[in-house]
């Protein structure tokens, strides 16, 4: 698939980033000239994915965490959450509605609005080596709306 | 994060505003504990016309209020909820658990 446009960012695992990443990310997706309601679904999962990574990749440490959003063609924004953490050991596990490790400010619901809110999901993980997510969402060009 | 709160005939609002990520998440709850401690309400209402944003950390958020006010034998409604939230709210089914108007 080409690549139309692309921006590549790293931080640390700081939480005070999550609202950076997300901002970010809705700032690239712009120029496809979404509706409030898609920018919205944006954010949101670029949150979700940011904070999987900076309170279960990292939970004593601060390591680095990449986000990638690619404008692919046919309108599709393609987002990358990576990091070089824990990893998770059961994926399909950690998918499922409700499940978390992370503690009581922690709802478990995290890939589950990922997964609602954007069109594809993928995600891969080695136990110490890290994890990646990939979330694809098609953004309608407004005449066609 | 900031919050505005008002207490009236042992009914207290507490009103959300800006942006409530994991963040932001620990801090509010235990302010919020600390809020429903002191002025013990028999109803808690929690107002979210001025949220900007909120991930899966507010379903964490409420849940806990509802657990506390249920501690001290009152409820929890939330009111207001922008459509951001909405969504949020409505993929975790949050309605089965909490008044949500």
């Amino acid at each position: 698939m080409n690549v139309a446009n692309y921006i590549a960012i790293t931080f640390p695992s700081c939480s005070a980033n999550e609202g950076f990443a997300r901002a970010a990310a809705a700032a690239f997706a712009a120029q496809l000239d979404p509706t409030l309601e898609e920018l919205g679904d944006i954010k949101t999962a670029v949150s979700e994915a940011v904070t999987n990574a900076i309170v279960h990749a990292y939970p004593d440490t601060i390591g680095k965490i990449a986000l990638k959003a690619k404008i692919l063609e046919g309108d599709v924004l393609e987002l990358t959450v990576r990091d070089w953490g824990r990893g998770i050991a059961d994926v399909e596990k950690a998918r499922e509605p409700l499940f978390t490790t992370g503690g009581e400010e922690r709802s478990g619901m995290g890939f589950t609005i990922m997964e609602s809110f954007m069109d594809t999901l993928r995600v891969t993980s080695k136990e110490g080596q890290g994890t990646k997510v990939v979330m694809r969402r098609r953004i309608a060009k407004r005449g066609r709306r | 994060m900031d919050i505005r709160t008002k207490l009236e005939e042992q009914t207290l609002t507490i009103q959300l505003c800006g942006e409530l990520d994991h963040h932001g998440a620990k801090g509010l709850m235990e302010r919020m504990d600390a809020l429903m401690e002191r002025d013990l309400p028999r109803k808690t209402i929690l107002d979210l016309e001025q949220l900007r944003f909120m991930d899966s950390s507010g379903i964490a958020v409420i849940l806990r209020a509802k657990r506390r006010m249920e501690a001290l034998g009152g409820n929890l409604v939330v009111v207001n909820i922008p459509k951001q939230a909405a969504r949020v709210l409505d993929t975790a089914g949050l309605g089965r658990y909490v008044k949500l108007i």
